[in-house]
């Protein structure tokens, strides 16, 4: 069982039910569940998004995009059904915040769920958890199994006449599957290649259906939204980033775990006082902010609040909350080698900027960090990085680019270092191996 | 092949479990085609790998070409055409277990196992690869046996994960297996 965390300066709102047994219906009950769902049965669907666009709510997954905007773009008439689709697929390196809530409080997503269908009009959502959570996907399966067997989901939800269903489903390891439209092939059974867009999944998505796809925090946080009312939810962030987010603070930190902060909360704090600081006395060398496909920040550049916009300022992103903490032990060459090399193994290999580029980079990064680098390299790998960006079907390469070019700017002197015989001026016995396939 | 695979070239390739489990899993999907992929992930659990009676089955089973079925299923990197053993360890590697020394714990599953990347023990009870970030980081480094996750390890700590497992498969009970017979246990919720 992963081990919970607590500091005081957590708010905690999606995360409030952890290690209460609320996995139990009659326990999330009893601590306020399915409330928020029979408040929005009393009201129509134009108030609940609207509640939705006022929170301020802006999508987990990582790219912050308004929830209740995305919600009102689904049309109201359509031949097609419409569908809910629960993002579970959880697979940016550094995050993990979603097997928490899958885990502590699945009838928060199945809540989420049916709030999202009773506003946009869908009938069906589908939970989409990636294959190697099994044990999630079995507690989830017991979740919605209950709330059918009380009557919560099915034919006549609470009595109310309406109508809602809900599928989980398994992948089976691919992180493109995380990609929406990728993770609608992947629910299609087909191969997990990304659409051409536009059309946009609210217009056409799964099955050709308008369909509302969010991340499972997103899901998860909309139960609270409506029980708190919009305004003091958005009271809790910063302008136009409402509420709290689950960070996953990973890497060289004292106390790592996934702690639920206000949106906007400083960055330095985060680090060395809600996670202890830096493991052993030593020193911060970087902070990948939010998840692999992030820009690093030095530790000059920490002095920021954790929101979509102020770490967009600062020249990365808050992408899906996943603070990945480096020491001055660490050399950055094999780290950024292991992060290239995860894009390269996750490239569904559709498109040729995406499939070559990060195959080149992993390629030129092994080398160069086995010590067989040439100094044209470093510009080589950066002008490669740079000319995928934005030159990709999905962003995949994107984010293998911009991490990439990040590293190599802020640490240039390092990758220099690595040539003329001076391999790696960290080296540890037994270099990296990287034998996934 | 390892006495704990059955040949499943001689055996009905679905058990009657498996067979029930796809009948209610085609049930529930708007289309019956979106029960391909948990359906080979749930025949591999029982089978051990996706052999060609189970990708001919599965074919049958869906109504699409078995070449349809290869061309998905070789996209997703859980899924194997060849057996692996009963307890499968995949050592996460990625940025966040690195960091917190997971080529340590890797060397040392490969020093006790005396299996290299994708190697198969002799007795067929352990296989072991390096894998792609699987969720924990913040417990990292982080180990998933079958679907069994271990958090916050050790080197130390390897001997006594694998003589965990080692008594299990005495005791004939694969991990999937077991699985199986507890989602069966359950009513379908539709
Ligand atoms: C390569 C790639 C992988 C992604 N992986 C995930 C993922 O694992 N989980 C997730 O929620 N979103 C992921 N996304 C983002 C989704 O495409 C989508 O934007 C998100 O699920 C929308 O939900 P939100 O608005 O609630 O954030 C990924 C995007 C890309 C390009
Ligand atoms: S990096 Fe190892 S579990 Fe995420």
């Amino acid at each position: 069982m992963p081990r919970l965390v607590s500091h005081p300066d957590e708010v905690k709102i999606v995360s409030r039910r952890f290690g209460m047994g609320a996995e139990k219906i009659d326990r999330y009950l009893e601590l306020g569940g399915y409330e928020a769902v029979m408040k929005c049965l009393a009201q129509d669907s134009d108030w609940i998004i609207n509640e939705m666009k006022a929170s301020n709510l802006r999508g987990r997954g990582g790219a912050g995009f308004s929830a209740g905007m995305k919600w009102s773009f689904v049309p109201r008439q359509s031949a097609k059904p419409k569908y809910i689709l629960v993002n579970g697929d959880e697979s940016e390196p550094g995050t993990c915040k979603d097997h928490l809530i899958f885990l502590h409080d699945p009838h928060s997503v199945i809540e989420g769920t049916i709030i999202a269908g009773l506003a946009v009009g869908a009938k069906m959502g589908f939970i989409y958890l990636r294959g190697e959570y099994r044990y999630l996907l079995e507690i989830t399966e017991r979740a919605v199994a209950d709330a059918y067997q009380r009557g919560f989901l099915g034919k006549n939800i609470f009595g109310s006449g309406k109508e809602f269903e809900i599928i989980t489903q398994t992948g089976a390891g691919a992180y493109e599957v995380g990609e929406e439209s990728a993770l609608m092939e992947s629910l299609e059974g087909k191969r997990g290649v990304p659409r051409i867009k536009p059309p946009f999944p609210a217009v056409v998505g799964l099955y050709g259906g308008p369909t509302v796809i969010n991340n499972a925090e997103t899901i998860a946080t909309v139960p609270h939204v409506i029980n708190m009312g919009a305004a003091a939810y958005a009271a809790v962030g910063t302008p136009r980033n409402g509420g709290t987010r689950l960070f996953s603070i990973s890497g060289h930190v004292e106390r790592p775990g996934v702690y639920e902060l206000p949106m906007g909360y400083n960055l330095k704090k985060m680090i060395y006082e809600v996670a202890g600081g830096i493991r052993g006395g030593r020193n911060l060398k970087a902070v990948v902010p939010g998840g692999s496909s992030t820009p690093v920040l030095l530790p000059q550049e920490i002095d920021i609040g954790m929101d979509f916009d102020q770490v967009g300022k600062a020249g990365s992103m808050l992408g899906s909350g996943g603070v990945v903490v480096i020491d001055d032990q660490t050399c950055i060459v094999e780290f950024a080698l292991r992060t290239i090399s995860f894009y390269a193994h996750e490239s569904c290999g559709w498109c040729i900027p995406c499939r070559e580029g990060t195959d080149w980079l992993k390629k030129s990064l092994t080398r160069f960090h086995a010590g067989f680098g040439a100094p044209s390299d470093i510009d080589n790998m950066q002008y490669l990085a740079e000319n995928m960006l934005g030159r990709t079907f999905c962003p995949l390469g994107d984010a293998a680019a911009m991490p990439t070019i990040a590293f190599i700017k802020k640490f240039r002197k390092e990758f220099e270092d690595h040539l003329n015989g001076k391999p790696c001026p960290f080296a540890r016995e037994g270099v990296l191996q990287l034998t996934v396939v | 092949m390892s006495p704990n695979h059955p040949n499943p070239e001689s055996i009905p390739v679905f058990s009657p479990q498996l067979a029930a489990r796809f009948d209610a899993l085609v049930q529930k999907y708007p289309v019956k085609r979106s029960a391909l992929i948990p359906m080979l992930l749930y025949a591999q659990d029982e089978v051990g790998y996706l052999s060609d009676a189970v990708v001919a089955e599965v074919a049958r089973r869906i109504g699409i070409t078995e070449l349809e079925v290869r061309n998905v299923a070789t996209y997703y990197s859980m899924l194997r055409f060849r057996p692996a053993g009963q307890f499968n360890i995949q050592v996460c590697t990625n940025i966040s277990c690195l960091l917190r020394g997971a080529y340590e714990v890797y060397e040392r599953f490969q020093e006790e196992l005396g299996v290299g990347p994708h190697g198969v023990t002799p007795d067929g009870v352990f296989s072991l690869e390096e894998v792609e970030c699987v969720g924990a980081c913040c417990w990292a480094p982080a180990v998933q046996v079958n679907y069994d996750f271990h958090d916050e390890l050790k080197p130390d700590l390897v001997p006594g994960i694998l003589s965990g497992y080692r008594g299990k498969a005495k005791a004939g009970n694969n991990g999937a297996s077991s699985l199986e017979k507890k989602a069966n246990s359950k009513e379908p919720h539709a």
